[in-house]
């Protein structure tokens, strides 16, 4: 369950976040974790959100695939195309990076605008 | 993202208003939903049902696969009354993910030292009230049994539509403060929503033991939002 806190920490608030830096005229894209599988860090609906300097706010994970998922979100502002990310345990397949906890998530990245 | 969802999404949670964002993972577009906002068929049905869990997820309809990002406000309880059954509520409610705050203008009753690491208020309701208003995120326990600090803040209750509102008292007690809050200009639809006696009815005997009881029918109102008309449940 997605609880927002009582009164926005707006500071970390990383769709807040996002809102200013689309206001300071920066290109934006948003990750989200969509699906998960097993045990997984961060719960479905939770946001990363990354400028294309590669700044970045909120996790989708706990630090394991962020790395990826900022690459692939600077592609994403570049070409406007959103993607859907697969992440699973570290292991030979799709990805480079993987979940140690063992469990799978999925991440939507798609351009803000 | 559409960037006037995210204005409008954002503006929502800082209002403490419930929202869900619906996104078409097939071409990407997206809207907002409000809580309220009728919207037909499979997917409306699916909405519903994702601002009572508050939970996220996809879900397929009219041969689509919408992701439901569901944005909810912190849930939170407001106890009138420093007493002991609110030093055994403040913990509990704290721990069920429910963060609690104590209003009681009986500076010997509202002290840290009775309620360490409580957000506390030695203040009339009327003066708290006035800077944090309730909302229909908030739930209101009534427990001072003194009607002087109890009764301002459950009228205050029904008019911001809690989604919950208790008040400490056997029948006789509350038929009393049913007269009391007519006489306020509470209507009998808005009274029929308080619970009492409090607490959902497990036979509660010690300040605890209500404490628990509050807190499960707390828990109950929240969860089962918008399923009765008239939001009163047990």
């Amino acid at each position: 369950m997605m609880n927002d806190s009582l009164y926005l920490d707006e500071a970390r608030d990383p769709l807040i976040i996002a809102e200013g830096w689309m206001k300071d005229g920066k290109d934006v894209a948003i990750a989200t974790v969509v699906e998960t599988w097993g045990s997984a860090p961060r719960p479905v609906g939770s946001h990363l959100v990354i400028d294309a300097d590669g700044n970045f706010h909120g996790s989708v994970s706990g630090g394991c695939v962020e790395g990826a998922v900022v690459s692939e979100a600077i592609d994403v502002i570049g070409s406007g195309k959103a993607r859907m990310l697969e992440f699973g345990v570290a292991d030979e397949t799709a990805w480079q990076v993987g979940l140690s906890c063992g469990g799978r998530i999925k991440v939507y990245v798609e351009r803000l605008g | 993202m559409d960037p006037y969802a995210l204005k409008t999404l954002n503006a929502e949670r800082r209002a403490r208003r419930a929202a869900i964002l619906v996104t078409d993972l097939g071409d990407g577009r997206d809207r907002i939903v409000r809580e309220g906002d009728q919207v037909a068929g499979d997917l409306g049905a699916a909405i519903a049902k994702a601002f009572r869990s508050g939970s996220s997820g996809s879900v397929e309809a009219e041969g689509r696969t919408f992701f439901l990002n569901v944005h909810l406000p912190q849930p939170r309880l407001v106890v009138i009354g420093a007493v002991h059954i609110s030093q055994a509520l403040a913990p509990m409610a704290r721990i069920a993910g429910y963060p609690l705050e104590i209003i009681d203008p009986r500076t010997a009753f509202a002290t840290p030292d009775r309620f360490p690491g409580v957000a506390l208020h030695a203040e009339w309701p009327e003066d708290v009230l006035k800077h944090q208003p309730l909302d229909n995120y908030t739930a209101l326990a009534a427990v001072t049994h003194d009607p002087k600090i109890d009764d301002f803040a459950l009228k205050a209750a029904l008019d911001a539509n809690c989604f919950y509102v208790g008040a400490l008292g056997s029948r006789k007690t509350h038929a009393k403060r049913v007269e009391r809050l007519l006489a306020l200009g509470a209507t009998a639809d808005q009274i029929a929503r308080i619970h009492a006696p409090i607490g959902l009815d497990i036979g509660a005997a010690s300040p605890a033991e209500i404490a628990v009881a509050v807190l499960a029918q707390t828990i109950y109102a929240f969860r089962s939002r918008g399923l009765d008309a008239k939001g009163a449940v047990a």
